[in-house]
Protein backbone atom coordinates (compact mmCIF):
# COMPACT_ATOMS: atom_id res chain seq x y z
CA UNK A 1 0.00 0.00 0.00
CA UNK A 2 2.56 2.42 1.06
CA UNK A 3 4.41 1.72 -2.14
CA UNK A 4 1.56 2.64 -4.67
CA UNK A 5 1.20 6.03 -2.80
CA UNK A 6 4.87 7.30 -2.01
CA UNK A 7 6.52 9.22 -4.32
CA UNK A 8 3.90 10.79 -6.78
CA UNK A 9 6.27 12.15 -8.85
CA UNK A 10 8.06 9.20 -10.02
CA UNK A 11 4.67 7.78 -10.52
CA UNK A 12 2.75 10.61 -12.75
CA UNK A 13 3.47 10.37 -16.76
CA UNK A 14 6.35 12.72 -17.74
CA UNK A 15 3.88 14.98 -19.20
CA UNK A 16 2.20 16.21 -16.15
CA UNK A 17 5.10 16.16 -14.27
CA UNK A 18 6.21 19.04 -15.82
CA UNK A 19 3.38 21.26 -14.92
CA UNK A 20 2.73 19.89 -11.83
CA UNK A 21 4.24 22.23 -9.36
CA UNK A 22 2.31 25.23 -10.34
CA UNK A 23 -1.24 23.02 -10.59
CA UNK A 24 -0.65 21.77 -7.18
CA UNK A 25 -1.23 25.18 -5.26
CA UNK A 26 -4.09 25.97 -7.31
CA UNK A 27 -6.28 22.67 -7.95
CA UNK A 28 -4.06 19.63 -6.38
CA UNK A 29 -7.68 19.00 -5.02
CA UNK A 30 -9.05 18.21 -8.76
CA UNK A 31 -6.28 16.75 -9.92
CA UNK A 32 -6.64 13.47 -10.90
CA UNK A 33 -4.18 11.67 -9.28
CA UNK A 34 -5.57 13.71 -5.89
CA UNK A 35 -8.59 12.22 -6.60
CA UNK A 36 -7.82 8.88 -7.09
CA UNK A 37 -5.89 9.18 -3.04
CA UNK A 38 -8.80 10.88 -1.68
CA UNK A 39 -11.58 7.99 -2.97
CA UNK A 40 -8.82 5.26 -2.28
CA UNK A 41 -9.23 6.47 1.93
CA UNK A 42 -12.67 6.82 1.33
CA UNK A 43 -13.31 3.12 -0.25
CA UNK A 44 -13.55 0.71 2.46
CA UNK A 45 -15.46 2.64 4.48
CA UNK A 46 -17.75 3.15 1.47
CA UNK A 47 -17.76 -0.63 0.89
CA UNK A 48 -19.26 -1.58 3.84
CA UNK A 49 -21.55 0.99 4.46
CA UNK A 50 -23.17 0.29 0.60
CA UNK A 51 -23.00 -3.08 1.17
CA UNK A 52 -24.92 -3.06 4.86
CA UNK A 53 -26.61 -0.06 4.76
CA UNK A 54 -27.71 1.29 1.42
CA UNK A 55 -28.23 -2.26 -0.06
CA UNK A 56 -30.32 -3.34 2.27
CA UNK A 57 -32.23 0.19 2.56
CA UNK A 58 -32.94 -0.60 -1.33
CA UNK A 59 -33.91 -3.82 -0.44
CA UNK A 60 -36.67 -2.81 2.51
CA UNK A 61 -38.09 -0.61 -0.22
CA UNK A 62 -37.99 -3.25 -2.80
CA UNK A 63 -39.78 -5.70 -0.49
CA UNK A 64 -42.22 -3.38 0.49
CA UNK A 65 -44.05 -4.36 -2.69
CA UNK A 66 -44.49 -7.58 -2.67
CA UNK A 67 -46.30 -10.03 -0.76
CA UNK A 68 -43.70 -12.72 0.52
CA UNK A 69 -43.50 -14.84 2.92
CA UNK A 70 -39.62 -15.78 2.55
CA UNK A 71 -39.68 -19.26 1.52
CA UNK A 72 -42.33 -19.21 -1.47
CA UNK A 73 -41.14 -16.88 -4.72
CA UNK A 74 -43.29 -13.16 -3.97
CA UNK A 75 -45.85 -11.91 -5.81
CA UNK A 76 -45.79 -8.00 -6.44
CA UNK A 77 -48.76 -5.98 -4.78
CA UNK A 78 -47.93 -2.25 -5.71
CA UNK A 79 -49.02 -0.25 -2.53
CA UNK A 80 -50.98 -2.66 -0.81
CA UNK A 81 -48.81 -3.42 1.94
CA UNK A 82 -48.80 0.40 2.53
CA UNK A 83 -52.76 0.95 2.45
CA UNK A 84 -52.78 -1.94 5.13
CA UNK A 85 -50.12 0.64 7.32
CA UNK A 86 -53.33 2.79 7.55
CA UNK A 87 -56.15 1.23 7.55
CA UNK A 88 -55.39 -2.31 9.96
CA UNK A 89 -55.30 -0.56 13.51
CA UNK A 90 -52.66 -2.54 15.00
CA UNK A 91 -50.65 -1.75 12.48
CA UNK A 92 -51.41 2.04 12.69
CA UNK A 93 -51.43 1.54 16.55
CA UNK A 94 -47.79 0.60 16.58
CA UNK A 95 -46.90 4.29 15.18
CA UNK A 96 -49.10 6.21 17.51
CA UNK A 97 -47.75 4.33 20.49
CA UNK A 98 -44.45 5.43 19.53
CA UNK A 99 -45.24 8.82 19.47
CA UNK A 100 -46.72 8.53 22.96
CA UNK A 101 -43.59 7.01 24.02
CA UNK A 102 -41.98 10.78 22.67
CA UNK A 103 -43.63 12.36 25.95
CA UNK A 104 -41.77 9.75 28.67
CA UNK A 105 -38.62 9.28 26.47
CA UNK A 106 -38.40 13.19 25.71
CA UNK A 107 -40.37 15.73 27.15
CA UNK A 108 -40.28 14.48 30.51
CA UNK A 109 -36.31 13.89 30.16
CA UNK A 110 -36.17 17.09 28.78
CA UNK A 111 -37.86 18.92 30.86
CA UNK A 112 -37.13 17.73 34.21
CA UNK A 113 -33.27 17.79 32.81
CA UNK A 114 -34.11 21.03 32.69
CA UNK A 115 -35.52 22.30 35.76
CA UNK A 116 -32.37 19.85 37.41
CA UNK A 117 -29.82 21.01 35.76
CA UNK A 118 -30.39 25.01 36.82
CA UNK A 119 -30.99 23.87 40.23
CA UNK A 120 -27.58 22.24 40.64
CA UNK A 121 -26.40 24.46 38.61
CA UNK A 122 -24.40 26.17 41.50
CA UNK A 123 -22.63 23.36 43.38
CA UNK A 124 -21.47 22.01 39.62
CA UNK A 125 -18.13 21.91 40.75
CA UNK A 126 -18.98 20.53 43.82
CA UNK A 127 -17.59 17.08 45.13
CA UNK A 128 -21.63 15.82 45.11
CA UNK A 129 -21.96 16.93 41.86
CA UNK A 130 -18.57 15.08 40.72
CA UNK A 131 -19.98 11.83 42.35
CA UNK A 132 -23.39 12.55 40.99
CA UNK A 133 -21.84 12.54 37.40
CA UNK A 134 -20.86 9.33 37.16
CA UNK A 135 -24.18 7.63 39.04
CA UNK A 136 -26.36 9.92 36.38
CA UNK A 137 -24.52 8.02 33.99
CA UNK A 138 -25.47 4.61 35.05
CA UNK A 139 -28.21 4.29 32.95
CA UNK A 140 -26.62 4.71 29.53
CA UNK A 141 -23.73 2.49 30.51
CA UNK A 142 -26.38 -0.66 30.86
CA UNK A 143 -27.63 -2.29 27.76
CA UNK A 144 -30.99 -1.57 27.52
CA UNK A 145 -32.19 -5.01 27.84
CA UNK A 146 -30.90 -5.20 31.32
CA UNK A 147 -32.69 -2.07 32.07
CA UNK A 148 -35.59 -3.79 31.01
CA UNK A 149 -35.50 -6.66 33.58
CA UNK A 150 -34.71 -4.37 36.19
CA UNK A 151 -37.93 -2.44 35.63
CA UNK A 152 -39.94 -5.28 35.05
CA UNK A 153 -39.06 -6.58 38.42
CA UNK A 154 -40.00 -3.04 40.03
CA UNK A 155 -42.74 -2.92 38.33
CA UNK A 156 -44.51 -6.29 39.47
CA UNK A 157 -47.28 -6.88 41.75
CA UNK A 158 -44.71 -7.45 44.36
CA UNK A 159 -42.23 -5.10 42.93
CA UNK A 160 -40.77 -2.14 44.73
CA UNK A 161 -43.21 0.16 43.10
CA UNK A 162 -46.01 -1.42 44.72
CA UNK A 163 -44.36 -1.78 48.10
CA UNK A 164 -43.65 2.03 48.19
CA UNK A 165 -47.24 3.14 47.24
CA UNK A 166 -48.24 0.23 50.01
CA UNK A 167 -46.13 1.89 52.48
CA UNK A 168 -47.65 5.72 51.57
CA UNK A 169 -51.33 4.12 51.85
CA UNK A 170 -51.78 4.32 47.92
CA UNK A 171 -52.49 0.49 48.71
CA UNK A 172 -55.01 0.91 46.27
CA UNK A 173 -53.91 1.52 42.89
CA UNK A 174 -51.29 -1.28 43.27
CA UNK A 175 -51.06 -3.33 40.31
CA UNK A 176 -48.97 -5.43 37.72
CA UNK A 177 -48.19 -1.80 36.17
CA UNK A 178 -46.67 -3.95 32.68
CA UNK A 179 -49.64 -6.28 32.43
CA UNK A 180 -52.86 -3.63 32.70
CA UNK A 181 -54.07 -2.55 29.63
CA UNK A 182 -54.44 1.02 30.66
CA UNK A 183 -51.15 1.40 32.20
CA UNK A 184 -48.45 -0.95 30.50
CA UNK A 185 -47.55 2.00 27.82
CA UNK A 186 -47.17 4.44 30.27
CA UNK A 187 -45.34 2.24 32.77
CA UNK A 188 -42.76 1.18 29.40
CA UNK A 189 -42.57 4.92 29.35
CA UNK A 190 -41.24 5.69 32.92
CA UNK A 191 -38.25 3.14 31.93
CA UNK A 192 -37.58 5.18 29.40
CA UNK A 193 -37.58 8.25 31.18
CA UNK A 194 -35.36 6.88 33.75
CA UNK A 195 -32.24 5.69 31.36
CA UNK A 196 -32.94 9.16 29.55
CA UNK A 197 -33.14 11.63 31.96
CA UNK A 198 -29.77 11.18 33.61
CA UNK A 199 -27.96 11.90 30.03
CA UNK A 200 -30.03 15.13 29.43
CA UNK A 201 -29.43 16.45 32.66
CA UNK A 202 -25.81 16.44 32.32
CA UNK A 203 -25.71 17.24 28.54
CA UNK A 204 -27.86 20.66 30.08
CA UNK A 205 -25.58 20.93 32.82
CA UNK A 206 -22.87 20.69 30.50
CA UNK A 207 -24.49 23.53 28.41
CA UNK A 208 -25.31 25.71 31.50
CA UNK A 209 -21.70 25.37 32.40
CA UNK A 210 -20.47 27.44 29.01
CA UNK A 211 -23.40 30.16 29.82
CA UNK A 212 -21.72 33.45 30.53
CA UNK A 213 -22.22 33.94 34.52
CA UNK A 214 -22.54 37.78 34.17
CA UNK A 215 -25.51 37.75 32.33
CA UNK A 216 -26.93 35.58 35.41
CA UNK A 217 -26.44 38.37 37.42
CA UNK A 218 -27.51 41.19 35.44
CA UNK A 219 -30.72 40.02 35.66
CA UNK A 220 -30.65 39.48 39.12
CA UNK A 221 -29.92 43.03 39.50
CA UNK A 222 -32.63 43.94 36.91
CA UNK A 223 -34.76 41.91 39.65
CA UNK A 224 -35.29 39.35 37.82
CA UNK A 225 -36.31 35.99 40.67
CA UNK A 226 -34.93 32.67 39.68
CA UNK A 227 -37.87 31.43 37.40
CA UNK A 228 -37.86 34.44 35.42
CA UNK A 229 -34.28 34.77 35.17
CA UNK A 230 -34.39 30.61 33.85
CA UNK A 231 -37.47 30.91 31.31
CA UNK A 232 -35.99 34.10 29.70
CA UNK A 233 -31.84 33.77 29.75
CA UNK A 234 -31.39 30.22 30.48
CA UNK A 235 -33.55 28.13 28.33
CA UNK A 236 -33.35 30.56 25.48
CA UNK A 237 -29.44 30.40 25.37
CA UNK A 238 -29.96 26.85 25.88
CA UNK A 239 -31.30 25.80 22.42
CA UNK A 240 -28.70 23.99 20.84
CA UNK A 241 -28.97 21.59 23.97
CA UNK A 242 -32.32 21.05 23.88
CA UNK A 243 -32.39 20.61 20.86
CA UNK A 244 -29.81 17.39 21.18
CA UNK A 245 -31.66 16.66 23.73
CA UNK A 246 -34.70 15.90 22.00
CA UNK A 247 -33.49 14.59 18.86
CA UNK A 248 -31.39 11.69 20.60
CA UNK A 249 -34.30 11.33 23.03
CA UNK A 250 -36.98 11.43 20.50
CA UNK A 251 -35.03 8.92 18.05
CA UNK A 252 -34.92 6.55 20.98
CA UNK A 253 -38.75 6.58 21.32
CA UNK A 254 -39.65 6.30 17.46
CA UNK A 255 -36.91 3.40 17.28
CA UNK A 256 -37.44 1.97 21.12
CA UNK A 257 -37.68 -2.12 20.48
CA UNK A 258 -35.23 -3.02 23.41
CA UNK A 259 -37.28 -2.09 26.62
CA UNK A 260 -40.17 -3.28 25.31
CA UNK A 261 -38.94 -6.82 23.85
CA UNK A 262 -38.10 -7.32 27.37
CA UNK A 263 -40.97 -6.18 29.83
CA UNK A 264 -44.03 -6.67 27.82
CA UNK A 265 -43.26 -8.20 24.78
CA UNK A 266 -45.63 -5.38 23.05
CA UNK A 267 -48.63 -6.67 25.18
CA UNK A 268 -51.04 -6.85 26.86
CA UNK A 269 -52.89 -7.00 23.57
CA UNK A 270 -51.26 -4.60 21.78
CA UNK A 271 -51.15 -2.09 24.07
CA UNK A 272 -47.58 -1.79 24.00
CA UNK A 273 -46.65 -2.94 20.40
CA UNK A 274 -44.41 -0.08 18.43
CA UNK A 275 -43.44 -0.14 15.25
CA UNK A 276 -39.53 -1.97 16.25
CA UNK A 277 -41.21 -4.72 17.64
CA UNK A 278 -44.14 -4.78 15.00
CA UNK A 279 -41.29 -5.23 12.14
CA UNK A 280 -39.68 -7.61 14.09
CA UNK A 281 -42.34 -9.59 14.51
CA UNK A 282 -44.15 -9.39 11.11
CA UNK A 283 -40.74 -9.89 9.54
CA UNK A 284 -39.94 -13.37 12.03
CA UNK A 285 -42.80 -15.01 13.42
CA UNK A 286 -45.63 -13.83 11.13
CA UNK A 287 -43.18 -14.30 8.17
CA UNK A 288 -45.30 -11.23 6.57
CA UNK A 289 -41.97 -10.32 5.05
CA UNK A 290 -43.43 -7.49 2.59
CA UNK A 291 -45.74 -5.71 5.43
CA UNK A 292 -43.17 -5.67 7.97
CA UNK A 293 -40.98 -4.07 5.03
CA UNK A 294 -43.50 -1.48 4.21
CA UNK A 295 -43.97 -0.66 7.79
CA UNK A 296 -40.00 -0.17 7.81
CA UNK A 297 -39.90 2.13 5.35
CA UNK A 298 -42.67 4.23 7.21
CA UNK A 299 -40.35 3.96 10.00
CA UNK A 300 -37.45 5.29 8.61
CA UNK A 301 -39.41 8.17 6.99
CA UNK A 302 -41.28 8.81 10.04
CA UNK A 303 -37.99 9.24 11.75
CA UNK A 304 -36.41 11.71 9.21
CA UNK A 305 -39.94 13.58 9.20
CA UNK A 306 -39.56 14.51 12.97
CA UNK A 307 -35.89 14.75 13.49
CA UNK A 308 -35.05 17.04 10.46
CA UNK A 309 -37.58 20.08 11.44
CA UNK A 310 -36.50 19.49 15.20
CA UNK A 311 -32.68 20.23 13.81
CA UNK A 312 -33.93 22.99 11.72
CA UNK A 313 -36.00 25.10 14.38
CA UNK A 314 -32.84 24.08 16.99
CA UNK A 315 -30.02 24.67 15.23
CA UNK A 316 -31.38 26.52 12.01
CA UNK A 317 -31.46 30.68 13.18
CA UNK A 318 -28.72 29.84 16.13
CA UNK A 319 -25.50 30.80 13.78
CA UNK B 1 -22.17 37.83 49.74
CA UNK B 2 -22.05 36.22 46.70
CA UNK B 3 -20.39 32.99 48.84
CA UNK B 4 -23.83 33.28 50.63
CA UNK B 5 -26.17 32.91 47.67
CA UNK B 6 -24.08 30.04 46.69
CA UNK B 7 -24.34 28.01 49.71
CA UNK B 8 -28.41 29.26 49.96
CA UNK B 9 -28.78 27.64 46.27
CA UNK B 10 -27.10 24.78 46.71
CA UNK B 11 -29.34 23.34 49.89
CA UNK B 12 -31.99 22.82 47.31
CA UNK B 13 -29.75 21.67 44.67
CA UNK B 14 -27.81 19.08 46.86
CA UNK B 15 -31.36 18.11 47.77
CA UNK B 16 -32.66 17.48 44.41
CA UNK B 17 -29.13 16.35 43.22
CA UNK B 18 -29.73 13.64 45.97
CA UNK B 19 -32.98 12.69 45.17
CA UNK B 20 -32.13 12.13 41.45
CA UNK B 21 -29.10 10.00 42.09
CA UNK B 22 -31.11 7.45 44.92
CA UNK B 23 -33.90 7.37 41.97
CA UNK B 24 -30.73 5.93 39.93
CA UNK B 25 -29.59 3.40 42.46
CA UNK B 26 -32.51 1.88 43.78
CA UNK B 27 -33.49 0.07 41.28
CA UNK B 28 -29.86 -1.54 41.03
CA UNK B 29 -29.96 -1.83 44.80
CA UNK B 30 -33.41 -3.73 44.70
CA UNK B 31 -32.32 -6.07 42.01
CA UNK B 32 -28.86 -6.88 44.20
CA UNK B 33 -31.33 -7.72 47.41
CA UNK B 34 -33.31 -9.68 45.37
CA UNK B 35 -30.79 -11.76 43.54
CA UNK B 36 -29.49 -12.46 47.42
CA UNK B 37 -33.21 -14.22 48.08
CA UNK B 38 -33.46 -18.45 47.62
CA UNK B 39 -33.50 -19.55 44.02
CA UNK B 40 -37.02 -19.78 42.58
CA UNK B 41 -39.06 -17.91 45.57
CA UNK B 42 -40.81 -14.71 44.90
CA UNK B 43 -39.14 -11.89 47.11
CA UNK B 44 -41.51 -8.63 47.19
CA UNK B 45 -39.49 -5.23 47.05
CA UNK B 46 -37.17 -4.26 48.83
CA UNK B 47 -36.76 -6.86 51.79
CA UNK B 48 -33.90 -8.48 53.25
CA UNK B 49 -33.61 -12.28 52.87
CA UNK B 50 -33.27 -14.36 56.35
CA UNK B 51 -29.89 -15.46 54.80
CA UNK B 52 -28.34 -14.05 51.73
CA UNK B 53 -28.01 -16.68 49.03
CA UNK B 54 -24.16 -15.58 47.92
CA UNK B 55 -24.48 -18.92 46.30
CA UNK B 56 -27.01 -17.15 42.96
CA UNK B 57 -24.30 -15.68 41.50
CA UNK B 58 -22.11 -18.52 41.51
CA UNK B 59 -25.37 -20.97 40.40
CA UNK B 60 -25.76 -18.28 37.33
CA UNK B 61 -22.51 -17.94 36.35
CA UNK B 62 -22.32 -21.62 35.43
CA UNK B 63 -25.96 -21.81 34.14
CA UNK B 64 -25.31 -18.90 32.09
CA UNK B 65 -21.58 -19.84 30.89
CA UNK B 66 -20.36 -16.50 31.87
CA UNK B 67 -16.63 -17.21 30.65
CA UNK B 68 -17.93 -17.87 27.36
CA UNK B 69 -19.96 -15.17 27.03
CA UNK B 70 -17.90 -12.81 27.83
CA UNK B 71 -15.41 -14.31 24.87
CA UNK B 72 -17.69 -13.87 22.44
CA UNK B 73 -18.20 -10.75 23.18
CA UNK B 74 -14.57 -9.51 23.39
CA UNK B 75 -14.52 -11.71 19.95
CA UNK B 76 -16.88 -9.46 18.67
CA UNK B 77 -15.43 -6.12 20.06
CA UNK B 78 -12.23 -7.20 18.83
CA UNK B 79 -13.35 -7.18 15.29
CA UNK B 80 -15.73 -4.29 15.19
CA UNK B 81 -13.90 -1.29 17.20
CA UNK B 82 -10.79 -1.64 14.88
CA UNK B 83 -11.69 -1.98 11.98
CA UNK B 84 -14.64 0.53 12.20
CA UNK B 85 -12.26 3.08 13.67
CA UNK B 86 -9.41 2.23 11.26
CA UNK B 87 -11.73 2.39 8.12
CA UNK B 88 -14.12 5.73 9.15
CA UNK B 89 -10.93 7.26 10.47
CA UNK B 90 -9.69 6.78 6.64
CA UNK B 91 -13.01 8.45 5.57
CA UNK B 92 -13.09 11.01 7.84
CA UNK B 93 -9.82 11.95 6.76
CA UNK B 94 -11.06 11.99 2.60
CA UNK B 95 -13.76 14.02 3.40
CA UNK B 96 -12.41 16.35 6.20
CA UNK B 97 -8.98 17.18 4.25
CA UNK B 98 -8.11 15.40 1.24
CA UNK B 99 -11.65 16.38 -0.45
CA UNK B 100 -12.10 15.17 -3.62
CA UNK B 101 -14.07 15.59 -6.07
CA UNK B 102 -17.72 13.86 -5.30
CA UNK B 103 -17.06 14.05 -1.29
CA UNK B 104 -19.70 16.55 -0.41
CA UNK B 105 -22.13 14.14 -2.29
CA UNK B 106 -20.22 10.83 -0.40
CA UNK B 107 -20.73 12.96 2.97
CA UNK B 108 -24.67 13.36 2.36
CA UNK B 109 -24.86 10.16 1.81
CA UNK B 110 -23.37 9.15 5.32
CA UNK B 111 -24.91 11.64 6.90
CA UNK B 112 -28.27 10.83 5.57
CA UNK B 113 -27.50 6.69 7.70
CA UNK B 114 -27.00 9.35 11.32
CA UNK B 115 -30.59 8.91 12.17
CA UNK B 116 -31.39 5.43 10.41
CA UNK B 117 -33.53 3.42 12.73
CA UNK B 118 -31.76 -0.68 12.75
CA UNK B 119 -35.16 -2.18 12.49
CA UNK B 120 -35.42 -0.53 9.09
CA UNK B 121 -32.89 -2.66 7.83
CA UNK B 122 -32.84 -5.59 9.83
CA UNK B 123 -35.00 -7.96 7.79
CA UNK B 124 -33.31 -7.51 4.33
CA UNK B 125 -29.83 -8.00 6.56
CA UNK B 126 -30.95 -11.02 8.01
CA UNK B 127 -31.64 -12.61 4.20
CA UNK B 128 -28.43 -11.11 2.87
CA UNK B 129 -26.62 -12.79 5.64
CA UNK B 130 -28.07 -16.01 5.16
CA UNK B 131 -27.19 -15.76 1.66
CA UNK B 132 -23.70 -15.15 2.70
CA UNK B 133 -23.98 -18.27 4.59
CA UNK B 134 -23.03 -16.53 7.87
CA UNK B 135 -25.98 -16.94 10.12
CA UNK B 136 -25.56 -17.78 13.26
CA UNK B 137 -21.92 -16.78 13.36
CA UNK B 138 -20.00 -13.77 14.59
CA UNK B 139 -19.40 -12.36 11.36
CA UNK B 140 -23.32 -11.92 11.12
CA UNK B 141 -23.26 -9.22 13.57
CA UNK B 142 -19.49 -8.13 12.96
CA UNK B 143 -19.94 -7.45 9.26
CA UNK B 144 -23.49 -5.28 9.57
CA UNK B 145 -21.93 -3.36 12.89
CA UNK B 146 -19.09 -1.87 10.98
CA UNK B 147 -21.42 -1.11 8.28
CA UNK B 148 -24.02 0.64 10.72
CA UNK B 149 -21.16 2.74 12.36
CA UNK B 150 -19.77 4.45 9.39
CA UNK B 151 -22.23 7.26 9.41
CA UNK B 152 -21.39 8.38 12.95
CA UNK B 153 -17.91 7.44 13.21
CA UNK B 154 -17.15 9.12 9.89
CA UNK B 155 -19.10 12.58 10.52
CA UNK B 156 -17.40 12.42 14.28
CA UNK B 157 -13.64 11.78 12.51
CA UNK B 158 -14.82 14.81 9.78
CA UNK B 159 -15.24 16.73 12.21
CA UNK B 160 -11.87 16.20 13.57
CA UNK B 161 -9.68 16.33 10.72
CA UNK B 162 -11.89 19.65 9.43
CA UNK B 163 -10.29 20.98 12.81
CA UNK B 164 -7.24 20.71 12.34
CA UNK B 165 -4.67 23.48 10.60
CA UNK B 166 -3.48 23.13 7.29
CA UNK B 167 -0.07 24.08 8.57
CA UNK B 168 0.82 20.68 9.60
CA UNK B 169 -0.33 19.23 6.43
CA UNK B 170 1.89 21.83 4.50
CA UNK B 171 4.87 21.41 6.46
CA UNK B 172 4.49 17.91 5.78
CA UNK B 173 3.99 17.89 2.24
CA UNK B 174 7.18 20.28 2.14
CA UNK B 175 9.35 17.17 4.10
CA UNK B 176 8.24 15.21 1.03
CA UNK B 177 5.79 13.58 3.18
CA UNK B 178 3.15 11.22 0.86
CA UNK B 179 -0.49 11.07 1.92
CA UNK B 180 -0.57 7.68 3.20
CA UNK B 181 2.52 8.63 5.78
CA UNK B 182 0.75 12.28 6.45
CA UNK B 183 -2.10 10.16 7.40
CA UNK B 184 -0.07 7.24 9.35
CA UNK B 185 2.71 9.40 11.02
CA UNK B 186 0.75 13.25 11.45
CA UNK B 187 -2.83 12.99 11.54
CA UNK B 188 -3.46 9.74 13.43
CA UNK B 189 -1.23 10.41 16.05
CA UNK B 190 -2.87 13.84 16.43
CA UNK B 191 -6.32 12.52 16.30
CA UNK B 192 -5.57 10.36 19.79
CA UNK B 193 -8.22 12.31 21.88
CA UNK B 194 -10.98 11.83 19.25
CA UNK B 195 -10.18 8.25 18.98
CA UNK B 196 -10.19 7.21 21.78
CA UNK B 197 -13.53 8.50 22.63
CA UNK B 198 -14.75 6.99 19.12
CA UNK B 199 -13.42 3.92 20.21
CA UNK B 200 -15.31 4.13 24.30
CA UNK B 201 -18.50 5.02 22.50
CA UNK B 202 -18.00 1.94 19.49
CA UNK B 203 -17.32 -0.74 22.48
CA UNK B 204 -20.34 0.40 24.25
CA UNK B 205 -23.06 0.01 21.57
CA UNK B 206 -21.09 -3.08 20.64
CA UNK B 207 -21.55 -4.75 23.87
CA UNK B 208 -25.08 -3.42 24.07
CA UNK B 209 -26.32 -4.26 20.39
CA UNK B 210 -29.05 -6.75 21.08
CA UNK B 211 -31.59 -7.07 18.17
CA UNK B 212 -28.79 -7.77 15.71
CA UNK B 213 -27.91 -10.60 17.97
CA UNK B 214 -31.21 -12.05 18.50
CA UNK B 215 -32.28 -12.03 14.90
CA UNK B 216 -29.11 -12.90 13.45
CA UNK B 217 -27.35 -15.64 16.25
CA UNK B 218 -29.58 -18.34 17.92
CA UNK B 219 -26.79 -19.37 20.08
CA UNK B 220 -26.15 -17.33 22.79
CA UNK B 221 -22.89 -18.19 23.21
CA UNK B 222 -21.96 -16.30 19.61
CA UNK B 223 -23.45 -13.05 20.44
CA UNK B 224 -22.52 -10.00 22.49
CA UNK B 225 -23.34 -9.18 26.11
CA UNK B 226 -26.81 -7.96 25.93
CA UNK B 227 -28.05 -10.55 23.40
CA UNK B 228 -26.91 -13.19 25.87
CA UNK B 229 -28.60 -11.72 28.13
CA UNK B 230 -32.15 -11.28 26.33
CA UNK B 231 -31.79 -15.42 26.10
CA UNK B 232 -30.66 -16.06 29.51
CA UNK B 233 -34.17 -13.84 30.76
CA UNK B 234 -36.12 -16.03 28.02
CA UNK B 235 -35.24 -19.16 29.88
CA UNK B 236 -34.62 -18.26 33.45
CA UNK B 237 -37.29 -15.14 33.93
CA UNK B 238 -39.65 -17.33 36.11
CA UNK B 239 -36.88 -18.02 38.46
CA UNK B 240 -36.53 -14.11 39.87
CA UNK B 241 -33.36 -14.04 41.77
CA UNK B 242 -31.49 -16.34 39.46
CA UNK B 243 -32.36 -13.54 36.60
CA UNK B 244 -31.43 -10.63 38.89
CA UNK B 245 -28.40 -12.38 39.78
CA UNK B 246 -27.71 -13.25 36.22
CA UNK B 247 -28.41 -9.36 35.37
CA UNK B 248 -25.87 -8.32 37.73
CA UNK B 249 -22.86 -10.57 36.49
CA UNK B 250 -23.47 -9.73 33.13
CA UNK B 251 -23.36 -5.77 33.66
CA UNK B 252 -20.73 -6.28 35.53
CA UNK B 253 -17.32 -6.18 33.15
CA UNK B 254 -19.14 -3.03 31.81
CA UNK B 255 -19.64 -1.59 35.21
CA UNK B 256 -15.79 -2.28 36.24
CA UNK B 257 -14.46 -0.92 32.98
CA UNK B 258 -16.91 2.53 33.13
CA UNK B 259 -15.72 3.11 36.78
CA UNK B 260 -12.19 2.63 35.75
CA UNK B 261 -12.32 5.17 32.87
CA UNK B 262 -15.22 7.32 34.34
CA UNK B 263 -14.05 10.53 32.72
CA UNK B 264 -13.57 9.30 29.29
CA UNK B 265 -16.86 7.65 29.00
CA UNK B 266 -19.09 10.71 30.03
CA UNK B 267 -17.01 13.03 27.85
CA UNK B 268 -17.55 10.99 24.67
CA UNK B 269 -20.64 10.14 25.65
CA UNK B 270 -22.39 13.76 26.37
CA UNK B 271 -19.93 15.11 22.75
CA UNK B 272 -20.75 11.87 21.29
CA UNK B 273 -24.98 12.72 21.55
CA UNK B 274 -23.53 16.31 20.41
CA UNK B 275 -22.90 15.14 17.24
CA UNK B 276 -25.69 12.68 16.25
Amino acid sequence: MTGIVTTPEVATPPATAAARPERRRSTRRRSGRGALVGWLFLLPATVFYIAFVLWPILSTINYSFYDWNGITPATFVGVQNYVALVTQPELLGSIINAFVLIIFFSLIPTALGLVIAATIRGISGSRLAGIARVVLFLPQIIPLVAAGIIWTWLLSTDGLINQLLRGIGLGGITRAWLGDFTTALPAVGVIGAWVLLGLCTLLLLSGMSKLDPSLSEASRLDGAGAVREFLSITVPLLKAEIGVCITVTVIAALASFDIIYIATQGGPGNSTMVPGLQIFYLAFTQREVGLASALAVALMVLVLAVVLPIQRIFRGNDQ
Amino acid sequence: MSSVTTVRAGIPGRIILILLMIVTVVPFVSVFITALHPSGTYPSGIALPATPHWENFVQAFQVADMGALLLSSGIIVLAVVPISMLISTMAGFALGHLRPPGSRIAFLAFVLGLTLPLEGIITPLYYQVRSMGLLNTRWAIILPLIGLYMPFAIVWMRAHFIGMPAEITEAARIDGASTWQLFWRVQVPLARPALSSLGILLFLWTWNQFLLAIVLVDDPLKRTMAGALGAFQGQWGTNIPLLCAGALLILTPTLIVYLVFQRAFISALLEGSVKA
